[in-house]
């Protein structure tokens, strides 16, 4: 049996086995040396060990490599907003393939062309002390507008991008999607300019909460809840609605869903809507975390997005969402965490380097994601 | 005035002719069966008059409205529900959303609530499974499913393509004996099948098609005993 499996492997197969076990190699070695960095001078890895795990007051003698305990919990809850953004973009993606097998590469510009939209609004609030006198009034009105913008442009696409090409062979529309996408992004840079723009800060989200003793950055906090909430929202719908019923038959089957009445194509556009919806929201959170928008914005958390939902399994709703918190904060440890333990420096900067490689290797050896739904039956 | 009515029906694959000319009608309250080879095209015909198909020459008419004016997914509001080839149930959702998907037009709560009662007490195995996914039924519970699904609509003609294909003999038994139940309720029925011994039991009349044409129709009583219907389809 084994005999016979070993003379199957091809030497290519051989080559990505190797390649598989050299990454994990890399990362695991990158993590243990990185973590071991604190070891005073002199010291046996022994005595350090025993030292870490005798003492409790781990902070101060740097077990976790250079970095405190701290810095490792504000990697993480950096990392679970900035997920929680990847996640609600995630979801346009995921959802759009769920009914149409297609990527919608002009997604990345759906949520910039809120997050944009939206920021002269938070500008001309910010300007005239209504962000400050009456922040959440404030900040619901930007939402709104990001949310509506985004799902416009998305109809939009849908309607004159894609649906005429909805019986063309599968590279068609995504040509066309990667065109749209420079259409939007030159029509905004067209509209609004080409220099980044300073999302406001309302102060009300600054400053940091207490959470369970732990202290938060405010923005922090009120991004992630933010993402969570509207998951569940959208989570609910997609179960529990009608709407969201028929959206997951017309996933499944188009000509029987046509048998039930469904609208088939109607149902397809408020799919993109609803991703659309979903992108504007985190074109908002987008700008009160990183506090800046411009026409290409929408480039990399587009594509960041594209490797968490395929992470969690192109189509799967709850994967997107997985998927997107995971790499969220696997690029926000990652760098501190292996790459500098392999040496790199100014690691942090690769973060992006984290992502894209990651949806590399996703690609390659698990393209059904990690949540491993098969997308074989009746995807064609 | 017959129920439904089609009229030098001619339907096309891109350019492959597969419904050459087919004419037949269904008066209310009969089953009538289609019966023919594999390829012949009865499965085109059914697609034809529920809308997924449109006939390129021809008229469809059902209960005097042309078929070929109206939406597809408009189709099943003015009466026809069909129960696809090989059934068609959606595998991932449970059993109950299958069925309010197939009630997906109606509006008044209480009447599918006791829609869904009644197809419970047809199928006692369906209310066992109601939160289960319908891909973890066995092909005998999934036609059951897609049956009771095609119901809920409340149609004035069901259209049923090949409900027996696959299913163990025991259970086929089952299934024509629920077609007959579903007429005598007063539903119109347009039965596609490849085991015409059974299919020309339990219906009044038939038609039976040879590569897209109608070769030969007649009461069912009388195909039974057809010379050429008993060598083709009925192993004589
Ligand atoms: N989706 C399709 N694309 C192209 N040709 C098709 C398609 N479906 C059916 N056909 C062709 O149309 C003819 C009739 O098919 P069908 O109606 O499915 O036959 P039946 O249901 O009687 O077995 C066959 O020759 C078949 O090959
Ligand atoms: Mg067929």
């Amino acid at each position: 049996m084994l005999n016979e499996r070993l003379r199957n492997l091809s030497v290519i197969d051989s080559l990505l086995w190797l390649l598989r076990a050299a990454i994990i190699v890399m990362v695991l070695w990158g993590t243990f040396v990185g973590l071991t960095s604190g070891r005073a001078d002199g010291e046996g890895m022994g005595q350090f060990i025993q030292r870490c795990t005798t003492q409790t007051d781990v902070g101060t003698i740097q077990c976790m490599g250079k970095y405190s305990a701290e810095t490792w919990r504000d990697f993480i809850i950096f990392g679970l907003a900035q997920g929680g953004i990847y996640a609600l973009i995630a979801l346009g993606y995921t959802l759009v393939y769920g009914v149409l097998f297609m990527i919608n590469f002009a997604h990345g510009e759906v949520f910039m062309s809120g997050a944009y939209t939206a920021f002269f609004v938070a500008n001309a609030f910010a300007k005239n002390g209504f962000l400050d006198s009456n922040p959440i009034v404030a900040l619901g009105i930007v939402l709104l507008v990001s949310m509506v913008t985004s799902t416009i442009i998305a109809i939009l696409l849908e309607r004159i991008a894609y649906r005429p090409l909805r019986r063309a062979p599968r590279l068609v529309p995504l040509i066309t999607a990667i065109g749209a996408s420079y259409f939007l992004q030159y029509t905004f840079r067209g509209l609004y300019g080409s220099g980044k723009k300073v999302y406001p800060d309302p102060a009300i989200l600054t400053g940091k909460w207490d959470i369970f003793g732990i202290p938060i950055l405010k923005t922090q906090v009120v991004v992630f809840v933010s993402a969570m909430v509207l998951m569940v929202v959208l989570y609910w719908f997609v179960q529990k609605t009608k709407t969201g019923k028929a959206m997951r038959a017309v996933a499944e089957d188009k000509d029987v869903a046509l048998l039930m009445g469904i609208d088939v194509d109607r149902v397809i556009v408020i799919t993109f809507a609803t991703g659309a919806a979903m992108a504007g929201a985190a074109g908002v959170l987008y700008g009160l975390l990183f506090k800046q928008v411009d026409f290409i914005m929408g480039f990399i958390p587009g594509i960041k997005a594209f490797t968490a939902a395929v992470l969690g399994g192109i189509g799967n709703i709850p994967g997107a969402m997985v998927g997107g918190l995971f790499l969220g904060v696997f690029e926000s440890v990652g760098p501190s965490l292996f790459l500098e333990g392999l040496g790199v420096p100014a690691a942090y900067q690769l973060k992006d380097v984290i992502a894209f490689t990651m949806l590399v290797l996703v690609l390659i050896f698990r393209p059904s994601g990690i949540l491993g739904e098969t997308l074989s039956e009746k995807k064609a | 005035m017959a129920l439904l009515e089609l009229e030098n029906v001619h339907s096309y694959y891109g350019s492959i002719h597969a419904l050459k000319g087919i004419s037949l009608t269904v008066e209310k309250g009969e089953i009538v069966t289609l019966i023919g080879a594999n390829g012949a095209g009865k499965s085109t015909t059914l697609r034809t008059i529920s809308g997924i198909l449109r006939p390129r020459q021809g008229r469809v008419m059902f209960d005097g409205q042309d078929l070929a004016k109206t939406p597809a997914h408009k189709i099943v509001n003015l009466g026809i529900s069909q129960v696809p080839e090989g059934r068609g149930v959606f595998s991932k959702l449970t059993v109950m959303e299958n069925l309010e998907m197939g009630a997906f037009v109606r509006t008044d709560k209480a009447g599918i609530q006791e829609d869904i009662e009644h197809a419970f007490t047809l199928f006692p195995r369906l209310k066992e499974r109601q939160k289960q996914v319908a891909g973890t039924l066995s092909g005998g519970e999934q036609q059951m499913l897609a049956m009771a699904r095609a119901m809920m609509a409340r149609p004035n003609l069901l259209l049923l393509d090949e409900p027996s294909m696959g299913l163990a003999p025991i259970l086929v038994d089952g299934i024509f004996e629920t077609i007959v139940n579903i007429n005598n309720e007063g539903t119109t029925v347009l039965l596609v099948e490849q085991n015409a011994l059974m299919a020309l039991q339990v219906a009044h009349r038939g038609y039976v098609i040879q590569t897209g044409e109608i070769v030969l129709t007649d009461d069912a009583k009388a195909l039974q005993v057809n010379e050429m219907v008993r060598e083709a389809y009925l192993g004589h």
